[in-house]
């Protein structure tokens, strides 16, 4: 999908401070083990992308770092923030996480400009014209400020997906998680998403990004990790783990994912 | 595909306009009234009916009503006798308050459909001044205006009010309040909170599951017994308090309907961004799941401003009331037709303008698909 991009394969320096880690951390849905023993540490700047069969717990991982799921042992620490139970950890870390999902989800009732000032507005309490400004800023860093007096609906899937991507980055976030951004996409549209996010990484952002675009992986990550049953099988740099997979649970999925 | 029948050549098709189906009346009433035998039979058959009634109701209506007059002498022609409603117009509106206070009636209203009106559209200047104005400012001013009691003005007790002024007092405040008691009703029910959620269960089934005319019989004759000696609560306060429960009840179930149909994704969206629980409904769950359950909300005021009605069984003169009663008046003894008329015309008028402003708002409020 990214060929164009793939022969100029980012490299960037990553910083030794750690945004992200996970210590041990477990979650059950139930009674079901979605993920077991999770340790990760991400540092400022990684682009990290995560792989693996469905239900393996990809979606549930990244979504215990801004606690829409609640994990029940081990510790998450974001950005030096401890999630706990506790609402201000929570509010604190969200703020500083942007999330973009597989169906966008943007608010229909608000036109695109108005999806994008929301937060700005209320959490971080920017006067609206500041935050009008800001967000026009991203959109057209995504490529659609025409669209900005638009109605979500009026957009295609491509377009909508940009826009969730400047949404949230109108909260000026430390981390961005993607998951799956481009799965809901017909494939002339992925591309679009495909260079805003390679764009966004460029520009040093730590990036979680769940995503089966290989050729994603190879240019933008700088380590890529595969999971299935809920653990983490393997984490490698990206030429080490397509050219030179460890485990033969990787090998298998690599040769099912590529072969189409 | 025969490329013989293309009339142009693969990629060079221009954009037509979209075929007119229906071009001038004769071509719309042949579509739509004569399409087949049938259809033609059926269209002659309900042409037949309505040249049946419509003319008589139009002569007893119209032509043949009396207008002129003050008494029933005045009514020889057969037809409507207006002057009936003529001679009472004004108790139907007022009830029994005071002559020489109704003007403060008229102000209030005034007041109220002067602001209500520009309120109601959109791209108005200052609507949000008006509306702040409406629901804090307005009450009180109504208050004092109806009421009395400052400002020089006599006290005027709820037992007089009556007539449309009673049945509009009603049905405003039980629609202004049933709304956002509604609101809370329905976020508590799905509260993750379980007292919160026991609670509005309880209350929601309670007040859906007993009939209006028992909760206002409960306010007017059981309540009083519980109430300490000589503790005189007003009577139309305490069926007002009962029609509002009771509608918020009702209320709260259609605006649930609407929140359940709001995808998960919104509420991680939401979330996701920092914004707290009262943020995210406020500003993303609620102003979706509200126009979603428009039709169901004003269905609920157009029952509730028909509901008013019942307040006749504890007593208090409403509109239908008042009219009930003029027409049990020997003096004008066999006009109640044209009494319940009158009365199902004013109903039928508010009603209708509900439904109408619904329909407005859906189409304003719609923007397209989601997703
Ligand atoms: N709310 C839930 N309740 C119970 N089980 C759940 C819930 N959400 C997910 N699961 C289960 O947890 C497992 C992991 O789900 P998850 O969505 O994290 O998978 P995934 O790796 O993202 O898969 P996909 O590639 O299909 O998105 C799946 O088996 C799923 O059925
Ligand atoms: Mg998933």
């Amino acid at each position: 999908m990214t060929e164009d991009a793939a022969s100029s394969k980012l490299e960037l320096t990553v910083s030794d401070e750690i945004m992200i880690q996970l210590i041990n951390v477990h979650k059950w849905y139930g009674q079901f083990h979605v993920l077991k023993d999770i340790d990760l540490t991400v540092h400022k700047g990684e682009r990290i992308v995560i792989c693996g069969p469905s239900g393996s717990g990809k979606s549930t991982l990244i979504r215990c770092l801004n606690r829409l799921e609640e994990h029940q042992r081990g510790q998450i620490i974001v950005d030096s923030v401890e999630l706990t139970g506790d609402l201000k950890h929570i509010e604190k870390i969200r703020r500083e996480v942007g999330m973009v999902f597989q169906h966008f989800n943007l608010f229909p009732h608000l036109t695109v400009l108005e999806n994008c000032t929301l937060a700005p507005i209320w959490v971080r309490k920017m006067p609206k014209r500041e935050a009008e400004e800001v967000a026009m800023q991203y959109l057209e860093r995504v490529k659609i400020p025409e669209q900005a007096g638009k109605f979500p609906g009026q957009l295609s899937g491509g377009q909508q997906q940009r826009v969730a991507i400047a949404r949230s980055l109108c909260m000026s976030p430390k981390i961005m998680l993607f998951d799956e951004p481009t799965s809901a996409l017909d494939p002339e549209m992925i591309k679009e998403v495909l260079d805003v996010m390679v764009e966004l990484a460029g520009s040093g952002m730590t990036m979680l990004c769940v995503t089966h675009e290989m050729g994603f992986a190879k240019t933008v990550a700088n380590r890529v990790i595969f999971m299935d049953g809920g653990e983490i099988i393997e984490q490698n740099q990206p030429e080490e783990f397509f050219n030179n997979p460890q485990s033969e649970r990787t090998k298998l999925f690599l040769s099912q994912i590529l072969s189409h | 595909m025969n490329p013989a029948n293309q009339t142009y050549e693969p990629g060079t098709h221009p954009d037509l306009p979209p075929p007119s189906s229906a071009v001038g009346a004769i071509a719309w009433m042949r579509q739509h009234l004569f399409s087949g035998p049938w259809n033609t039979i059926l269209t002659l058959l309900a042409a037949y009916l309505l040249i049946l009634v419509i003319p008589p109701i139009i002569r007893w209506v119209f032509v043949d009503a009396n207008l002129s007059g003050d008494t029933r002498e005045a009514c020889t022609s057969g037809g409507a006798c207006w002057v009936f409603i003529k001679v009472r117009f004004a108790q139907f509106m007022y009830g029994f308050y005071p002559i020489e206070e109704r003007w403060r009636v008229d102000l209030t209203f005034i007041v109220f459909f002067a602001v209500l009106i520009p309120m109601m559209f959109e791209r108005m200047p200052g609507r949000k001044w008006l509306t702040v104005f409406l629901l804090f400012i307005f009450p009180i001013i109504a208050f004092f205006l109806l009421y009395g009691g400052s400002f020089g003005l006599a006290v005027v007790e709820t037992p007089k009010w009556g007539g449309l002024m009673l049945t509009l007092v009603i049905a405003v405040i039980g629609i202004v309040a049933s709304l956002p008691i509604g609101v809370v009703l329905a976020l508590g029910r799905r509260s993750n909170m379980p007292i919160v959620r026991t609670i509005c269960v309880i209350f929601i089934e309670f007040w859906r599951g007993v009939p209006l005319i028992t909760v206002l019989f409960m306010a007017s004759v059981m309540f009083p017994l519980f109430m300490p000696e000589g503790a005189n609560f007003d009577k139309l306060l305490r069926a007002l308090i009962g029609v509002m429960l009771f509608s918020a009840a009702y209320m709260a179930e259609v605006i649930r309907g609407g929140l359940q149909a709001i995808p998960k994704g919104q509420y991680e969206a939401a979330e996701a961004m920092g914004l707290g629980y009262w943020r995210v409904m406020g500003l993303v769950i609620l102003p979706q799941a509200l126009k979603m359950v428009i039709p169901g909300i004003v269905n609920t005021f157009i029952g509730l401003f028909k509901d008013t009605t019942l307040v006749l069984i504890i007593g208090l003169f409403d509109f239908l009331g008042i009219v009930q009663a003029a027409a049990t008046d020997p003096k004008w003894l066999g006009y109640s037709v044209e009494g319940y008329v009158f009365c199902a015309f004013v109903y039928w008028v508010f009603c209708f303008s509900m439904s109408r402003y619904s329909m407005y708002l859906e189409r304003k409020l719609d923007t397209g698909h989601a997703r």
